[in-house]
């Protein structure tokens, strides 16, 4: 068993098209009531644990909670770095499970008009780290790898 | 869309016989033939597969004598590949979530 650190930097874009408008599309995230709706870990296989909101540049938010199945805790921490209203959203985050730090990423949340509709790009740049003794996890995240791959390609 | 060397690797694994040869591999080092042998293809078939691992970065070969062996490279499959993966898939779900929550709130006027 060693001790690995390393960095894999990565980017990806999601687009989304939706029949709402762009003003409810951006409440969805800048009105805790509506984003707990949404944001976070799914209903029946986590529960929060603990959460802060404090939407506007220079606010942090914090979403922290359990999975049921692992006993794991994921920690989702942001501090916003620009917001226009209706339009844009970036923000840096990291990443716990736990205690480990896996992640240090910004996200740029566009969105735009579309028909009577909105487009939204949520595009994120990350860091995404190792760091901790590997102890078998490699060959479990080379599987993982390929149940994601293969449900990417419709397999 | 990811980085080029995280597409390569995505490319190399989008075929079930390669996959299969990274499954395998990931038990440890095998030489070419033991890799083709399950597969149903010819040897050279297989070996233009296994070029196609090569080339991505994935799996590394050396030759002693007539065998060749080859294994997987772990750098590449490491556990932060495994973040970026789980990560687009659950930015893809809290925004599948956000598009039911925008549908169930849908206001009167809105077409």
């Amino acid at each position: 068993m060693t001790s690995t650190r390393s960095v894999t930097h990565a980017s990806f874009t999601i687009t989304r098209h939706w029949k709402a408008a762009p003003a409810r599309v951006f409440q969805a995230f800048a009105d805790q009531s509506q984003k707990d709706k949404w944001f976070g870990g799914v209903k029946g296989e986590w529960e929060p644990v603990s959460r802060s909101f404090d939407f506007r540049v220079g606010g942090r938010e914090n979403v922290s909670g359990r999975w049921k199945k692992t006993g794991i805790v994921s920690h989702f921490d942001c501090i916003y770095q620009d917001i226009v209203e209706n339009e844009r959203i970036i923000y840096s985050y990291v990443m716990h499970l736990d205690d480990r730090k896996i992640s240090v990423s910004q996200q740029c949340i566009e969105i735009t008009p579309d028909g009577a509709g909105s487009k939204l790009v949520l595009t994120e740049y990350g860091d995404y780290l190792d760091g901790y003794d590997d102890n078998g996890g490699r060959e479990h995240g080379t599987n993982m790898l390929m149940d994601h791959l293969a449900a990417s390609i419709g397999e | 869309m990811l980085d080029y060397e995280l597409d390569k690797t995505f490319a190399a694994l989008a075929d079930p016989a390669r996959r299969a040869m990274v499954e395998r591999l990931v038990q440890g080092p095998a030489t070419v033939s033991e890799l083709a042998r399950p597969l149903p293809m010819s040897l050279p078939a297989a070996m233009l597969h296994l070029k196609v691992l090569e080339e991505s970065g994935l799996v590394t070969s050396r030759k002693a004598g007539r065998v060749r062996t080859c294994q997987i490279d772990p750098a590449r499959l490491s556990l932060a590949e495994r973040w970026v993966g789980e990560r687009l898939r659950m930015w893809e779900a809290s925004l599948d979530r956000l598009g039911a929550f925008l549908d169930a709130t849908k206001p009167q006027d809105e077409p």
